[in-house]
């Protein structure tokens, strides 16, 4: 008996590649994905050969072993015969590449975006302003700079009384 | 050498004397990183209120991410292996500072260590921007994103300490007393590092450390109400240790030890 026919994959082009992993989850906050999170560096394609040049969030980061198989996963899942997952420091991460639609996603789902990181104040002794994720309210209070995972923190909203996590302002 | 002060060099253009330098300035970097993670780790279960715990969980969890870009810098110069330094070498082996072994203390020691360290970790990392070294550059502006937390956190709870009840103030002045003997030493040159910084590859420590006591300083004397003592000498290298370090080294290298062969611990 023959074997089952595979459909076709769609092409091997940047455009899926990139399309494929934007369906990778962040381990961590599941309502985005690596892409939004400004994670994906980089994609080459050279015929089956695909490079995806990623940067990590925090170099701490206990997650990172599960993006890389997370991505090398999203790819073969396109066909390619060969990927090469690489990961680069330069330049770092910064917040300030998370998606339009992905602040509003982390939101809705609780977690008080970033504010904008910029290029200064790297160095200052007092956390940055925080808006309540379900109020809106500026009036928070943070309760602890460290939450479950190194990018967020737990504040609670002086004014519906809520506690809530925040992404950090990397 | 044609290269100028203003180009950047990677691990190909560098001398011999300066590969050797720069390997021992990111051993050192990292073993005062893997030693303070360690001592931070032995909170877990044992701080004040559970916040805390995970706190200072996720400064070791950052120390050790730092602590393995340094590795991984040093890796790039002469192949070795980032889990054979860490859990293989000895107390004398060992390069960190003698602030970080100190045992852990009470809550006060424990704060104030991570605040004279992270202030001194943030301002170097952000002088190594500037180096020629690319590979440095890129670490240092990684890291210090990551560390501006730390530094914040720590701060705070100095003040807290130092302004909270006479309690607490008079462990933070002696938590104080205790460190700051010991601090210079962060801001000394490793032997041969002189020629590494005129040649623009490392910070000048210097430099770092006047910024460090006017932050520092700053911060313990205005905003904690503590008395801060003038810094000493840096006393002697980092090839000498406290006694602390040995009994440290055993408990961290204990599994990996028992299992040399294993692929991880």
């Amino acid at each position: 008996m023959p074997q089952p026919r595979q459909i076709p994959a769609a092409p091997l082009t940047p455009k899926a590649v990139w399309a494929a992993l934007s369906g990778v989850p962040d381990p961590e906050i599941p309502v985005v994905s690596i892409t939004d999170m400004g994670m994906v560096r980089a994609v080459q394609v050279r015929g089956g050969a695909v490079e995806v040049t990623f940067t990590p969030t925090f170099s701490g980061c206990p997650a990172l072993h599960t993006i890389r198989a997370g991505i090398e996963e999203a790819v073969r899942g396109l066909g390619a015969a060969e990927v090469e997952v690489r990961s680069t420091l330069t330049p770092p991460w910064t917040t300030d590449w998370i998606a339009e639609d992905a602040r509003e996603r982390l939101r809705e789902y609780g977690i008080a975006p970033p504010a904008p990181a910029g290029d200064t104040g790297l160095i200052q002794l007092t956390p940055e302003t925080t808006r309540c994720p379900r109020c809106a309210s500026f009036d928070v209070r943070l309760t602890a700079s460290f939450g479950p995972t190194l990018c967020k923190r737990l504040y609670v909203c002086n004014a519906c009384q809520e506690p809530f996590e925040g992404f950090k302002s990397v | 050498m044609t290269a100028t002060l203003s180009e950047t060099l990677n691990a190909a253009d560098l001398s011999p004397a300066q590969r050797r330098g720069l390997i021992a300035r990111f051993q050192a970097l990292a073993d005062d990183e893997i030693v303070l993670a360690q001592r931070d780790g032995e909170w877990t279960g044992h701080a004040p209120i559970l916040e805390e715990d995970i706190a200072l969980a996720n400064i070791a969890q950052d120390e050790l991410g730092h602590a393995s870009l340094y590795l991984e810098l040093r890796r790039e110069l002469d192949g070795s292996d980032p889990d054979r330094l860490a859990f293989f070498r000895d107390a004398g082996e060992y390069r960190c500072a003698r602030l970080v072994e100190l045992p852990r203390g009470d809550w006060a020691l424990t704060m104030l260590r991570q605040f004279l360290y992270d202030a001194a970790e943030a301002l170097w990392l952000d002088a190594a921007q500037a180096s020629r070294y690319a590979p440095l550059a890129g670490v240092a502006a990684k890291a210090l994103r990551e560390e501006k937390f730390h530094l914040q956190h720590s701060a705070l709870w100095a003040e807290r300490l130092g302004r909270g009840t006479p309690e607490s103030a008079r462990r933070a002045q002696t938590a104080l007393d205790t460190l700051w003997p010991h601090a210079a030493q962060l801001f000394a040159l490793l032997p041969d590092e002189a020629d590494l910084v005129a040649a623009g590859l490392l910070p000048d420590p210097d430099a770092v450390r006047d910024r460090w006591e006017a932050l520092v300083g700053g911060h313990l004397r205005d905003r904690c109400d503590l008395d801060v003592p003038p810094l000493p000498g840096a006393g002697e290298g980092r090839e000498v240790h406290t006694a602390h370090l040995a009994p440290l080294l055993t408990e961290m290298q204990a599994v990996a030890r028992a299992h040399p062969g294993a692929g991880t611990w």
